[in-house]
């Protein structure tokens, strides 16, 4: 804070934040009911979830993308929600539980990369 | 050591005192939910990468009635999050203006909240023609 040069990592954050909130906002509800009540409800036929058809959207560049971004910007919205909000319940963390609560996100997100490589192209 | 001790104003549980403050850590709480369900996500990613019979494994876990519930759980509080986010979003975001006039919040709040309409009922299409084998 003395330096005025000296660069924060916080919009960084910010910005995974905030696209994961907004992706979160436009799509999180809508993908909560498919992947949970889509086909109990009625509305998506049973082979919606199978094998064959998750495995092809996964292995399709644009399903991969998509799946990766859906994990990666969800990790990185709450994170830094949750971590931010540790303040306001009285909780002044410093940097050890910012690297255990961020941290989460940052594995999360290499796992996601590794199964959705692992599920090939 | 001073002898003196000021007043420090109680700070304790400051957010059950107004419904202001409640709803601030409710819609700041759905970050909770958002992670348990990026969890889930990327335990049924894993599950698909590992093969057919981990997969099922996963399929089960989402037809369990405790996970029903949690998933029910879990969809309320993300269609809360999507309601606050675009609630929220005029005092987010840097003022919008059209020619001189900045444009009235409730306007950005409602262009939002149809946004989440339109593009979850092209996700739940998309999903729809997915299963079919078309798209």
């Amino acid at each position: 804070m003395n330096d005025p040069l000296k660069r924060s990592h916080e919009p960084i954050f910010w910005l995974l934040f905030g696209a994961g909130g907004m992706l979160a906002a436009m799509l999180g509800a809508m993908l909560v009911f498919l992947l949970a009540f889509g086909v109990p409800s009625g509305l998506l036929p049973a082979e919606a979830l199978s094998y064959t058809t998750m495995r092809d959207f996964a292995g399709n560049v644009f399903g991969k993308g998509f799946l990766f971004a859906v994990v990666a910007l969800f990790f990185w919205h709450a994170v830094h929600r949750i971590f931010h909000s540790l303040h306001d319940i009285g909780i002044h963390a410093g940097l050890p539980a910012r690297v255990l609560v961020y941290g989460t996100a940052a594995i999360g997100t290499l796992i996601a990369a590794a199964a959705l490589l692992a599920i090939g192209f | 050591m001073s002898a003196r001790r000021p007043y420090i104003r109680p700070m304790a549980r400051w957010y059950l005192r107004d419904p202001f403050f409640i709803e601030y850590m409710a819609h700041e709480g759905t970050a909770v939910f958002v992670w348990l369900f990026a969890l889930e996500l990327l335990a049924g990613l894993v599950c698909l990468a590992l093969g057919e019979a981990a997969w099922n494994g996963f399929l089960a876990w989402l037809d369990w009635l405790p996970a029903q519930i949690a998933n029910g759980l879990v969809l309320l509080m993300l269609l809360y999050h999507g309601i606050t986010w675009f609630l929220i979003l005029p005092r987010t975001i840097p003022p919008v203006r059209i020619g001189h006039a900045r444009l009235p919040g409730w306007v950005l709040s409602a262009a939002g909240m149809m946004a989440m309409i339109a593009a979850s009922a092209v996700l739940a299409t998309g999903a729809w023609l997915l299963a079919r084998g078309g798209l």
